[in-house]
Parts: C-alpha cells; sequence; structure tokens
C-alpha cells in the first residue's frame, strides 16, 4: 500500500474550530471592553422592563406634571435631590422615570427596525448577489436609488404629509437603513459565488435555493451578525434623531429624543443643565456600548480577521552580541 | 466614456425623477387639504375654491406634475403662500450658510480623521492604536445634537456664567462681512460636525490602511529601499484612497441635504433648518424644492466620484 | 571570499500563538557571481531567511550573522539596512502582478529605485530605466514605460520585477519563487534571462524554489531547507547525482519530475512539524525512512564530506542508495478498446464580452476539440493558462453549455437533457478541485461536505449515511474518527483527499481532476497521485486528467492531449509523446519541464569531518 500514510492532524495543531459556539463565547468573555459593554445594555434592559416599578416607587407616573414641586416660582425646572432623582423637566415631569420609559421605546425601535432591515438586506443583497445577471442589475439599481436618497429630508417630508407617529419612524429607520447592508452582503455572495466550493456544489446537482442557504448563507453569519449589532445604535440615534426634529414618537410618550428636544426649545438646558446630560449620556452609553459589542462580537466569531495583533512583549534583539 | 458617462447621467436623471414624483405625489395621499392650510379656518366655500384654481390643485395630478416638473426645469420651484415669496429665491439665501458648514466641516474632519486612521494602522495594536480605535468608538457613538448641546453647555453658557465669551451661541454671519467673525460662528458647529464624521473616516482609513499594507507591492516598495514615509504615503495611502473619496463624495452630498440637526442646534438658517420649519408649517412646496434640491446634490457627487474613480484607478480605464 | 556569509543565522517570530522556529542555526556562504539555489518546500524557512537577512521582518528575533561587503547585517540600523536595499541587495518575489503596484506605470516604479538611492534628474532616469527595460527583454521600452502593470502579461511584469530588482546594479539578487507563478515555457525564459544578467552584469544571484528539476539545470551551489533547518548543502551537481541527506532523496524520488518509466512515486509519509515546538532531536526523524534509534533523541552532527556536500543526519555513509520502486506488479488490465464513457465532437465554445467602454467582442476559448475518453483509462489535459483545458473541463461536466458540437456521457447527449436528467446525469460526472482552500466550504463540517452528494440526491441518511462517509473516509486514508472536524483543521494534501472523497460518493463514472495537485508540496503531490492511481485499480475508475505540469501528467495518464490555443494540437499515448513528441509545441513544452539527472543514492562519498557532537 503505497501513499496512504498516517493523517493524524499533529498534536501541536491548534483545533480551530472557526464559529463554534463555545469559543466564541470563551473569546468574547476575554475582552474586557466587550465585557463591559455587554454589561451596560443589560443595565439599560434592566432599566426599560422595571419601568412600571421606577414609576411605583418614585410615585411618579412618566407623564404627570408637578407643577408645585417640580417647578421653582418663575417655572424653571427642579434639580437632581430627593423627591426628583433625576430632576424635573419644563414640565415638571419626573426625568428619571421619563428616562426609563424612553429606554423602552429606544431599544424597541433600535433592535426591531435593525433586524427588520437585516432581514430584507440579506435577501436583498444575496438575491443580487447570486443570481447576477438582470436581477443583479434592478436589485442594485434599486439599492443604489435608496441610497441616493436624502433620507432625512425624505423623512420630514414624509412626517409632514402623515403626521408623526412610532410606526412611521420605524418604517423611515427600515427603509433608509437596508441598503448599505445589502450592498456588502452582495459583495460577499459575489466573491463567494466564485469559490470552487460553490461550483461543487453545483456539479453535484443542489439547486439555487440549496446553494444559498447551506453553502452560502452559513458564510455569511458573522457580517450578518456584526451588521446588525451595528446597525442597532445606528437605528437608536436615527430614532433619536427624528424625535429631536419633532417627528418621531408623539409627546406625551417619553422618548429619549424627544427628552433632548424639549431641552434644547428656549435652551433651556442651558439653565436646566440635567436635562441633557441625562438623556445625552444615557444615549451616548447605549450606542457606546452597542458598537463595542459589535467590534467584540466581530474579533470573536472570526479572529483571523482581526485587525489587532496582540504583540508579545518584545525581547531586544540579540544581534550585536559577540 | 461617453457611454459611462451618459449611464450615470441618466441614472442621475432618474433618481431626480422617482424623488420628484415621490415627494409631490405624496402630498396628495396625505391627509389635508391644500387650500384650506393656506387660507385658514375662516374661509369661506368659495374663497377656497379659488385659491384651489390659483394653486391648480383643480387639475388632474398627473398634469400639475407635468406643468410643475416643466417650471422646475426652468428654476422655478413654485410659490410658498406662507412666506409669499417664491421658492427657489428662498432656498438659495440658504445655500452659503449649508456649503460653509458642510465644506469647512470637510476640510476638518478630513485632517483629523485621515491622520488618525493611517497612525492606528501604522502602529497596530499598541497604544496609540488603542487610543485611535477609542476616538473612533465615542465619535462614532455620539449623536451628533447631543454633542452639539453638551459642546454649547460647556463651551458658551459656562464660559458666560464665569463673564466672558469663549464661542458664541450660534447664528451665522456672513462671509463677506469679516472672514474672523464668520469663522468664530462656525468654529463650534464645524467641530460638532468633524467629530462624528472624523470618526467614520478614521475607521475607514484605518480599516483600508490595514488591507493595503499587508499587500505585495507594499513589500516590493520596502525592498526597493523606500522611505518608510514614502512606503506608507505614496504607495499605501495611494492605493487606500478610492474608497475614501467614494465615501467622501456621497458624505458631502449628502450633508448638504442634511445637516439639519446641526442647524437647528446651533440656530443657523441654512437649507436644513428651512425644511424643518416647513414641516412645521405644513409648507409643502418648500418642502418638494428642498427634497429635490438634496436629490440634486447627491446626484450630481455621484458622477463627480464615479469620474474621479476612473481617474484614479487605471485598471477600471 | 564569499560575497554572502551567514554563521548560525536563527530567526524567531512571536506570533499569537507561539513563538515560531522559522530558521534555526543556519548557515552557508556564496561565492560571488554564482547562483546559489534555496531549495525546500513550504514551511522550510526559506523566504524568511532571506527577508530576515534584509531587514524586511522588523518583528522578528534575528540572531547569529551574516557578513555582506565587510558587514554583518544583523547589526545594523533600520536606515542602513534601507540603503542597501534596492541598491546593493534587489530583490524579486513570486506574483510580479500584486507586487507592483497597480496605480503606477511600471517606468514610474522603477526610477523611484533610482531617486531613492541617487541624486538624478527625471530625464537621465528615464533613458536609464528605458534602457534597462530594453536589456531585460521588453519590446518599445521607450512607450511601454508609461503602461501600467495591468497592461502586462505575467511574463513581461516578471521580466519589469527583474528591471527594477537590476536597474542599480546590485551585488546581490534575491529571487523568491520567481517563476511559480508563470507558465512553464515562460518560466524558462525568465530563468534564462536571470542567467544572462548574472554574467552580464557580476551579480549573484539567490534563487529560492521548491522545484528542484529548475535548480539542476541552473544552480551551481545548493542548500536544503526543511522546517527551518539546513539539511544538505554543498555543489548543485554534487548534491542532485548523489544526495547525502535522506530528505533531499526522498524529495527527488517524490518529484513527479524524475520520473523513470516503469517506476512509481516513493512520496515522503507524513506531514511536515509545526515550527512551534522544538524537537528533541532531527526535525526530520519522524519521516525519515533511513531513521535510526537515535535519531528522535539526539540532534545530529554536522557531517561534512570529500566533496565539499554537508549533510546534518546521523547517518555517516549518507543516504541510502536510491532503489527507484518497480511498477505494482497489479497494474491495472486496460481493455484494449474500452467502452466510451465521455465522447467530445467538435466542440466550440465562444463568449461574449463587452464592457463600457469598448464594442461586444467575442472570445473564442474552445476551437473545435475531438476526444474521447475510455472506461477505465485515464487520459490527460495538458496546456498552458489560457489554452482552454478548464473550460473544456467545466463543459464536459455539464456545467457550462458549449457553444456548438456534441458532448456526450455514457452515451447521452447533454444538450438535449432535460433539468431531472441533467440532474442524474451528476452522478455520473464529477470534479476534483485545484484549489484545497476554496473547494471546500469552511463553515461545514467534513462529513457533511462529504455526504452532499447522498444529501442531493437522497440516497441515504442519518446513521446509513454516516456509514458510508466514514467508509469514504478510510478509503482516502482519512482518520474516519474527524467527520465532524471543519476543513480549516486539516492541511492541504488532507483536504485534497476530502474533495476526492466527496466525488467518488456516488461512484461516478468519470472523475474530472482539475489540476488536483497544482497546489501541494511536492511531497505530498506524490501521495495523492499515488491516492489516485490506487483508487483506479480498486474501483475501475476513468480519469480526465488536467494539468499544466507534463511530469505530473506522466504519471497518471494513458494517453495525454496536448492542447494550445483553443485546440489539441497532439493527442498520443504517455509514453510515444515522450519518446517522440510531433507536434512543434509540444517539444517546446517537454523541453522546458525539466528532468533530473538520475541520481544513485550517496555511498560514494567519503567523511571528512563532523562537527557540533556534543
Amino acid at each position: 500500500m503505497s501513499g496512504i500514510a498516517a493523517n493524524e492532524p499533529s498534536a501541536e495543531a491548534e483545533v480551530v474550530q472557526r464559529g463554534s459556539f463555545a469559543l466564541t463565547v470563551r473569546r468574547l468573555r476575554r475582552d474586557t471592553a466587550s465585557m463591559a459593554a455587554l454589561c451596560v445594555i443589560l443595565a439599560v434592559i434592566l432599566l426599560a422592563v422595571v419601568a412600571p416599578w421606577v414609576a411605583g416607587i418614585t410615585g411618579h407616573s412618566p407623564i404627570e406634571q408637578f407643577r408645585e414641586t417640580g417647578l421653582s416660582p418663575a417655572g424653571i425646572p427642579v434639580g437632581p435631590g430627593a423627591e426628583f432623582w433625576l430632576g424635573t423637566d419644563q414640565l415638571g415631569r419626573d426625568v428619571l422615570v421619563r428616562l426609563a420609559y424612553g429606554a423602552r421605546v429606544s431599544l424597541l425601535v433600535g433592535v426591531f427596525a435593525s433586524m427588520l432591515a437585516s432581514l430584507i438586506a440579506v435577501v436583498v443583497g444575496t438575491t443580487a448577489g447570486y443570481f447576477g445577471g438582470t436581477v443583479d442589475l434592478v436589485l442594485s439599481r434599486l439599492t443604489d436609488l435608496v441610497m441616493s436618497v436624502p433620507f432625512l429630508l425624505c423623512a420630514l417630508a414624509l412626517v409632514s404629509a402623515f403626521g408623526p407617529s412610532l410606526m412611521l419612524s420605524v418604517a423611515v429607520i427600515v427603509f433608509f437603513s437596508w441598503a448599505p447592508m445589502a450592498r456588502v452582503i452582495r459583495g460577499q455572495v459575489i466573491s463567494l459565488r466564485r469559490q470552487d466550493f460553490v461550483l461543487a456544489s453545483r456539479s453535484l446537482g443542489a439547486g439555487p435555493l440549496s446553494i444559498m442557504v447551506v453553502d452560502i448563507l452559513p458564510n455569511l453569519a458573522v457580517p450578518i451578525i456584526v451588521y446588525t449589532t451595528m446597525q442597532i445604535p445606528n437605528s437608536i440615534v436615527f430614532e433619536a434623531t427624528l424625535s429631536f426634529l419633532g417627528m418621531g414618537i408623539v409627546p406625551p410618550t417619553p422618548s429619549w429624543g424627544g427628552m433632548l428636544a424639549d431641552a434644547s426649545s428656549n435652551s433651556l438646558y442651558l439653565v436646566a443643565w440635567w436635562l441633557i446630560f441625562v438623556p445625552g449620556t444615557a444615549l451616548l452609553m447605549t450606542t457606546l456600548a452597542f458598537n463595542i459589542l459589535g467590534d467584540g462580537l466581530r474579533d470573536a466569531l472570526d479572529p483571523k480577521s482581526a485587525r489587532t495583533v496582540r504583540r508579545l512583549r518584545h525581547r531586544p534583539k540579540a544581534g550585536a552580541k559577540p | 466614456m461617453i457611454r459611462f458617462l451618459a449611464s450615470r447621467v441618466g441614472f442621475g436623471a432618474g433618481v431626480l425623477l422617482v424623488l420628484s414624483a415621490f415627494v409631490f405625489f405624496l402630498f396628495f395621499v396625505a391627509p389635508g387639504d391644500p387650500a384650506r392650510m393656506i387660507a385658514g379656518d375662516k374661509a369661506t366655500e368659495s374663497q377656497l375654491q379659488q385659491i384651489r384654481k390659483n394653486l391648480g390643485v383643480d387639475r388632474p395630478i398627473v398634469v400639475q406634475y407635468g406643468s410643475f416638473m416643466q417650471k422646475a426645469l426652468s428654476g422655478d420651484l413654485g410659490f410658498s403662500y406662507r412666506n409669499q415669496q417664491p421658492v427657489a429665491p428662498i432656498i438659495l439665501r440658504r445655500i452659503p450658510v449649508t456649503l460653509s458648514l458642510v465644506l469647512g466641516g470637510a476640510l476638518l474632519w478630513l485632517s483629523i480623521g485621515v491622520p488618525i486612521g493611517i497612525m492606528s494602522a501604522r502602529h497596530v495594536g499598541s497604544l496609540r492604536d488603542r487610543l485611535g480605535q477609542a476616538f473612533i468608538l465615542v465619535g462614532l457613538s455620539f449623536p451628533t445634537f447631543v454633542l452639539g448641546m453638551m459642546s454649547l453647555y460647556l463651551l458658551y453658557f459656562m464660559p458666560k456664567q464665569a463673564g466672558f465669551t469663549l464661542f458664541p451661541a450660534g447664528g451665522y454671519k456672513a462671509l463677506s462681512s469679516d472672514p474672523l467673525i464668520w469663522a468664530w460662528h462656525l468654529a463650534l458647529p464645524w467641530t460638532t460636525l468633524a467629530l462624528t464624521m472624523a470618526a467614520i473616516y478614521a475607521r475607514l482609513t484605518r480599516g483600508q490602511m490595514l488591507d493595503v499594507m499587508g499587500e505585495d507591492y507594499i513589500r516590493t516598495a520596502r525592498a526597493k529601499g523606500l522611505s518608510e514615509r514614502r512606503v506608507v504615503w505614496k504607495h499605501g495611502l495611494r492605493a487606500a484612497l478610492t474608497p475614501l473619496v467614494t465615501q467622501l463624495g456621497a458624505d458631502i452630498a449628502l450633508l448638504l441635504g442634511g445637516v439639519i440637526v446641526i442647524e437647528q442646534v446651533y440656530g443657523l438658517q441654512g437649507v436644513g433648518a428651512l425644511a424643518v420649519q416647513a414641516v412645521a408649517n405644513q409648507d409643502r412646496p418648500i418642502i418638494i424644492g428642498v427634497v429635490l434640491l438634496g436629490g440634486l446634490f447627491i446626484v450630481i457627487a455621484n458622477i463627480v466620484v464615479d469620474l474621479l474613480y476612473v481617474l484614479l484607478d487605471p485598471r477600471v480605464r | 571570499m564569499a560575497i554572502l556569509e551567514a554563521k548560525g543565522l536563527t530567526v524567531d517570530i512571536p506570533t499569537e500563538d507561539g513563538t515560531v522556529h522559522a530558521v534555526r542555526n543556519v548557515s552557508f556562504a556564496i561565492r560571488p557571481g554564482s547562483l546559489f539555489g534555496i531549495a525546500g518546500e513550504s514551511g522550510s524557512g526559506k523566504s524568511v531567511l532571506t527577508q530576515a537577512v534584509t531587514g524586511l521582518l522588523p518583528n522578528a528575533d534575528i540572531s547569529g550573522e551574516v557578513w555582506f561587503e565587510g558587514r554583518n547585517l544583523i547589526g545594523l540600523s533600520q536606515e542602513e539596512m534601507r540603503r542597501l536595499r534596492g541598491g546593493r541587495i534587489g530583490m524579486i518575489f513570486q506574483d510580479p502582478l500584486s507586487s507592483l503596484h497597480p496605480f503606477y506605470t511600471i517606468g514610474a516604479q522603477i526610477a523611484e529605485v533610482l531617486h531613492a538611492h541617487e541624486t538624478i534628474g527625471a530625464a537621465e532616469a528615464r533613458a536609464r530605466v528605458v534602457d534597462m527595460l530594453g536589456k531585460v527583454g521588453i519590446p518599445s521600452p521607450a512607450e511601454r514605460f508609461d503602461d501600467y502593470p495591468h497592461q502586462f502579461s505575467g511574463g513581461m511584469r516578471q521580466r519589469v520585477m527583474i528591471a527594477m530588482a537590476l536597474i542599480l546594479k546590485p551585488a546581490l539578487i534575491i529571487a523568491d519563487e520567481p517563476t511559480t507563478a508563470l507558465d512553464v515555457t515562460v518560466q524558462a525564459q525568465i530563468v534564462e534571462l536571470l542567467d544572462a544578467m548574472r554574467r552580464d552584469f557580476g551579480t549573484t544571484v539567490i534563487l529560492i524554489t521548491h522545484d528542484l528539476g529548475l535548480l539542476s539545470s541552473v544552480a551551481d551551489d545548493v542548500m536544503v531547507m526543511y522546517a527551518g533547518n539546513r539539511l544538505e548543502y554543498g555543489r548543485a551537481a554534487d548534491v542532485f547525482r548523489a544526495p547525502a541527506h535522506p530528505y533531499t532523496a526522498g524529495l527527488l524520488r517524490s518529484t513527479p519530475a524524475s520520473y523513470r518509466p516503469g517506476t512509481e512515486l516513493a512520496p515522503i509519509g507524513g506531514r511536515p512539524p509545526s515550527l512551534l515546538a522544538t524537537p528533541a532531536g532531527c526535525v526530520f526523524a519522524p519521516r525519515c525512512p533511513e531513521a535510526l534509534a537515535r535519531c528522535a533523541n539526539e540532534r545530529p552532527p554536522l557531517r561534512v564530506y570529500d566533496d565539499g556536500v554537508e549533510s546534518l543526519c546521523w547517518l555517516e555513509a549518507g543516504a541510502g542508495r536510491a532503489r527507484p520502486v518497480a511498477a505494482a506488479a497489479t497494474a491495472a488490465v486496460k481493455a484494449a478498446d474500452p467502452e466510451p464513457v465521455a465522447e467530445i465532437e467538435d466542440v466550440y465554445l465562444t463568449y461574449q464580452t463587452g464592457s463600457f467602454f469598448g464594442a461586444k467582442r467575442s472570445l473564442e476559448v474552445l476551437k473545435g476539440i475531438d476526444l474521447t475518453v475510455g472506461r477505465g483509462e485515464t487520459v490527460g489535459l495538458v496546456g498552458e493558462s489560457g489554452c482552454g483545458k478548464s473550460t473544456l473541463a467545466r463543459i464536459v461536466a455539464g456545467l457550462v453549455p458549449a457553444t456548438s458540437g456534441r458532448v456526450r456521457v455514457l452515451g447521452k447527449d447533454m444538450a438535449s437533457l432535460n433539468a431531472r436528467a441533467w440532474r442524474k446525469m451528476r452522478r455520473e460526472v464529477q470534479l476534483v478541485f485545484q484549489d484545497p482552500f476554496g473547494s471546500l466550504n469552511p463553515r461545514r463540517r467534513v462529513g457533511a461536505i462529504i455526504g452532499d452528494p447522498f444529501r442531493l440526491h437522497g440516497i441515504a441518511s442519518g446513521e446509513e449515511r454516516r456509514e458510508k462517509v466514514r467508509r469514504l473516509m478510510e478509503m482516502v486514508g482519512l482518520n474516519p474518527e474527524h467527520y465532524n472536524r471543519f476543513p480549516a483543521e486539516f492541511s492541504g494534501g488532507q483536504r485534497q483527499r476530502i474533495g476526492i472523497a466527496r466525488a467518488l460518493a456516488l461512484n461516478p463514472a468519470l472523475i474530472i481532476c482539475d489540476e488536483p495537485v497544482s497546489a501541494l508540496d511536492v511531497s505530498i503531490q506524490a501521495q495523492v497521485l499515488n491516492l489516485l492511481r490506487e483508487l483506479q485499480r480498486d474501483l475501475g475508475l476513468t480519469y480526465l486528467f488536467i494539468s499544466h505540469d507534463l511530469s505530473v501528467v506522466r504519471h497518471v495518464c494513458d494517453r495525454i492531449a496536448v492542447m494550445q490555443g483553443g485546440r489539441i494540437v497532439e493527442l498520443e499515448t504517455a509514453e510515444r509523446l515522450f519518446a517522440d513528441p510531433q507536434h512543434a509545441y509540444t517539444r517546446t513544452l517537454l523541453s522546458a519541464s525539466k528532468t533530473l539527472p538520475a541520481f544513485a543514492g550517496g555511498g560514494e562519498r567519503v567523511l571528512v569531518e563532523t562537527r557540533g557532537l556534543a
């Protein structure tokens, strides 16, 4: 018998089971920044969940106005103190409670809009990338069209026509978020399609659906997860921006963007600093946390593509020794 | 070449067509009666009829759209009843403000973001890189309006409380009157815009440079004995430039239509602020005009970027 | 007086997984004006060595001495090293397309070398560059100065690289696999050019390659590297005629270039070791057929022989006399007139291409192909890049429709198949691909990949499928317990075995092997080729074997078709083709592929000295 030699992967060979869930979790756990980010996200989720409980403890509902206790005689909101832990806003409403309820809006819109946008992006991108030809031409032109549209202006136009609402905000965010991701997915699918293993599947008799689901999709898992996670903070900020411009959530329902909008009207925040620093920091922390987590996820899922090279301690060169 | 240009212009025209149709027809499915909105609640029915005839809203929609497009092509973007002025001059007056903001900001964010990206890429994994990446993360995560308001608080209000004026509260002073005052008023808006955008460009540059510096032709450049600076800037950056240029074109165009938030925060009377006012006033002709203008900017920018691409990458020719 | 002399050179590279010992205690001396060959497979450290010496690896830990023009390169500062590069030491790399900057003209890139090391005006620089381009054989150099790299062919680009390396007339040129990415006929031209330049300018050339045939024809001295160690060193003629080290002998025996009629390839068993660990004894011991007991535990000393050959080995007399392995007695009995499995008649393939800038053009890839593959046969398709052999393979596999002509597999016309029949046909024709990395889905487990044919055709499922897959894995020499591993955990050779197992699953009538060993190391090539032959013997398979390497094809094929420019220019049995080629192109191909001189084993040497015994 010739040629069939022992083919054990040698003992020192690293067991690189890429994509294995346990390994990914382990790598993620070792990344302190991501872990901190995860804690922040969990804290925000917690805040959103216990919002009614917070309202109960303080005894203030999110829309109730406390004109006597919450505003000074001149009508200026009261700062953080014993009664209102994070102060009041221009109508005497409890900022802390509104913050908690606002977290619900931000998270719901952010996560939901991102997932929906991702779904559309994957379907469009994969179809365009895999089939090529006319299908690709049409879908690509469509993607280009959506990306060529000045989105904030169009959002404004839509709102002025239909009036602000939560549904509209979500629809607008989804409509303008899927296109960049679809383009990226399309690029990935095109380069995957050229690989031999896709050709091998085709030569084995696999149909297009089978190839897309079994061969291509698993290779897209990493970009999909990372992009969706990165999309969440974008959606949250988009929603906050819409609310800030008066186009998003209808008051008096609290939203972080709306709270910031109230703060900026008449430059109120200049005399009531907590009105921007509280919701502003909350917004910043949340988006920062999601961005860090997204980066961390990308590094944990596919370490070879990690753009950081952890250098070992550099020993001095021995060259000049006689 | 001609074919290429023609196809890009064709596509651009298509975008504008779709955009204008979208925004035009939008107002016809929207609730609300334009005549009543203009005339107010106390108008009689006959008065409303007269206004409708003046507006031309009694004609079929498609005809209205056709006549609108015809007029638009010659520069007449309609008439704003709220402001009792034609739309086009209103918008044109606002353009210098937005232009100053965006172009000045672009210069600033490029000179901050690109070098940070390069520095991060050259010293991957080191403290410098980590600082660069922290800058990128924070910049990306800071919503523009939050940054704007916080800046105003810290750099205008607090010094004001202490008795001096570090930066003005906003507002725009024309370049023609005094360049220094013009720049001083725009300093905070520029910085706010630039910090968010610089983060995007730093990340893009860093990623591109990391890709490029691992290429074989960089190794050849070093093997030729070129200085490291030459290798990074002449060979490395040159290759990484194309996506940066594409992104720059897209961003400038987008921003020209959309620095709405910054204009709001700093009280700059630019195109974006105009749009917000128009929404509040339900002034449809202005909204249509602004949206079209925004679309036009994007289309022009796309064509310019495509041409630049051909210039930058000889393989495409 | 050596122009470059290394003493105890060691290069360690810190990585995430540990320290990679890329080069371990290597010494050599290069005579001025000679062509010094460094031979080795991937991972041997041959490229790292030269890159470390020229300062292109700033992260590495380098110790030892390397003397060049009176200075020790190891202690020099980055700035001093930079001045040497390009000026005194020129470098040429493997892939000229990726090694040239795509956005600058070739003239500008070459002129850059001049400007970096001398103060010189633009006009004078241009004149010198044009002159150099002419010397390396670029036609119309003055016009082509302003052209971009993508406007040149592969061979031309490599000439540009050579011009760039030689323009300052350096004392030393390091050519790192300069011909690997090129066609066979172009390879010969480039090597000839290098040799000519060497003679004209008196430059010393270090030629790094895995191609032993190439070295045997041009090198003066040679150094054989394995896993970072220098195992053998001496005059090329001596080493290739009678290798002293068992590794060199094994390489020579397993490389297809040393084929003799009636013999089989004798591969080197096992795989190269990881560079992270330092073995206790000889690094080659686990794979060495002549290993002694002490080889695994004690570091071998350096044996110096009377003809100047040095070998790092415990064997005093050097490698045993190489016995050509006789062809297996049970050679497959080939029917005299086998029934046809695939019939290709007058096939044409024309591509329509068009771009934004130009009018639509048609590209004729195949211009009338006639070929028949009989059951149990192995038919080889040989040709250089662009001749259309891969395209023809895809047509036979049914993946691409021919523009005209007929392709029949098992009597059925491919063009007449409806979708369902086409799917059924998949079971009869299968492909084995070239790239072991791209042909397996990195995100799927090996068992799932091999079991795909069963899944797609609904043949077996669950435990039955697993059983079949395990049996296939055993058949190709893989451990069936690795069923659940991902492709990334296997070596290149093992991945090719996985690909072969996948192709075998449905017991197809025809297996098309598209360059199955081209991407593998020499010692592994032999393993896979032998496996293919064995499977054919045991299972009665029929192969259509595509390759650009004539010597590989000689081993496995009964008949060989030589393709050029979309046509078959010669179709003959293997032996007649090599003995008496009819077509001019076949003759060119044959003369370009090098065969190694017969070697007899190292028994005639006399051991003169032994160094390094503890």
